[in-house]
């Protein structure tokens, strides 16, 4: 049974959404200043996007095709709030830093494309290995970019760990460079645009490589 | 309508009603965790800036005056008390400075009853990182200068840059941030000085959920 993976690789890697539909970018470039902000909102879009796949996926027979649309919205509201809480009550600090992203999570629309686009028509296990792969696949390109601009930016890698993973992962942040300033530019907006254009443009780098591979053209394209 | 409709609009009512009834679940369950949380990360702010923690004992993050004054800023502000044993050990002002060189800056101010300052930290800033946020006490030591300083160390001309012929530095690159930071500490403390007896006088004060914490 191929299927799932299938769907699972597309979200993760063919149709990754930061990286090649470049869907959800506000939040993606906005909170990637570290590692452990960009994980933190990965993880939380990881889960709305999933559970919002198998809910509609698991739904998808008895509504009403003018329903659809309300329907996807006030779930993801729904599911964005109870996340939006969740975070509040357990990862308080990192919920200081990620601020107002995790609510527009609602906004994110890779969330409402895969929603209408895959799993209204497609069953649930189906829709959970598609749920699961695009939110790993944003997840993925949030923890590289904020790894990279932290990297460059402060010289740490997995500043603020204990936020996400409690006091006792406090000494989890790598240091490298013991400096206060750093790569100014990787820091600010514009360093965001950077990184991820290089990230882009390794990807692009990747799948070229691949598809000059003979026989296996045709199926690069989707 | 037709009872296709009918039908749609009772599912999606439907769905509504259990969407917000999860939700207020959820809520229910984790409000009191969440009140905590707040009112941790605020008296965990305002240990920064008072004294040693055995010279209170009540809730300073609850313990607190709504203070609409134009030398501490043009909106109400919360001034935080600490008391030992009901008998007044330092305020926590908090002051915002409208002229930072992004946006305004606000800081909390702590003053002890003797007028002198245990501690100035920002809570909010959008000053240029690597320049203006040296503000922050993990970018550089710029804002420990305030500490122990009066309000009548220094003449009123003192409460200024170096360079504009007052007694304290600026940060590199950033003087405007440092001007800013400045003038609005220095208002601040100057407000403490005339208003002291006032801003102890008793309100309201809420239960205290962490009465039973260590502090």
């Amino acid at each position: 049974m191929t299927a799932p993976v299938d769907s699972f690789r597309h979200g993760l890697w063919q149709a990754n959404p930061g990286l090649v539909q470049l869907l959800g970018l506000c939040p993606l470039l906005a909170v990637s200043t570290t590692m452990i902000n960009g994980l933190g909102l990965g993880l939380a879009t990881l889960a709305v996007i999933t559970a919002t796949n198998v809910l509609v996926s698991a739904t998808r027979h008895w509504l009403h095709q003018d329903l659809r649309l309300p329907f996807f919205v006030l779930l993801i509201a729904t599911l964005v709030t109870g996340v939006d809480l969740i975070f509040q009550a357990w990862f308080f600090d990192l919920h200081a830093n990620l601020g107002l992203f995790i609510p527009l999570i609602v906004t994110n629309c890779v969330i409402l494309g895969r929603a209408e686009a895959f799993a209204s028509k497609n069953p649930v296990l189906l829709s959970l290995a598609d749920g699961v792969g695009h939110g790993l696949g944003f997840a993925g390109v949030l923890v590289l970019l904020g790894g990279l601009r932290e990297l460059f930016g402060r010289g740490t890698l997995l500043h603020g760990a204990e936020q996400l993973f409690g006091p006792g992962a406090a000494g989890l942040e790598i240091v490298f460079l013991q400096s206060q300033q750093g790569l100014l530019l990787a820091s600010l907006p514009p360093g965001a645009f950077l990184a991820l254009a290089l990230l882009v443009a390794l990807r692009n780098r990747l799948t070229r490589d691949r598809r000059a591979a003979p026989a296996r053209s045709a199926s690069q394209t989707s | 309508m037709s009872r296709d409709r009918m039908r749609a609009v009772a599912i999606l009512v439907a769905v509504a009603m259990v969407a917000a009834g999860g939700l207020a679940l959820l809520q229910s369950q984790t409000a009191e965790r969440i009140r905590i949380n707040e009112s941790q990360r605020v008296l965990a702010k305002l240990r920064d800036v008072l004294p040693a923690p055995n010279r209170y004992n009540n809730a300073p993050q609850l313990d607190v005056l709504p203070v609409n004054a134009d030398a501490l800023g043009d909106e109400t502000l919360p001034v935080y008390r600490a008391r030992l044993d009901g008998v007044p050990v330092a305020t926590v002002l908090t002051a915002v400075a409208p002229n930072g060189y992004v946006d305004e800056i606000r800081l909390i101010v702590g003053v002890d009853t003797d007028g002198g300052i245990t501690g100035v930290r920002v809570l909010e800033h959008r000053e240029t990182p690597g320049l203006g946020d040296g503000i922050q006490t993990d970018r550089s030591d710029w804002i420990l200068a305030f500490d122990g300083r009066r309000i009548d160390d220094l003449p009123s001309t003192g409460w200024a840059l170096r360079r504009d012929g007052g007694d304290f530095d600026h940060l590199t690159g950033a003087t405007i941030t440092s001007r800013a930071v400045v003038k609005a500490v220095s208002r601040a403390v100057q407000y403490y000085a005339e208003n002291e007896a006032a801003l102890f006088r008793p309100v309201d004060v809420p239960a205290n959920p962490l009465e039973s914490q260590p502090r």
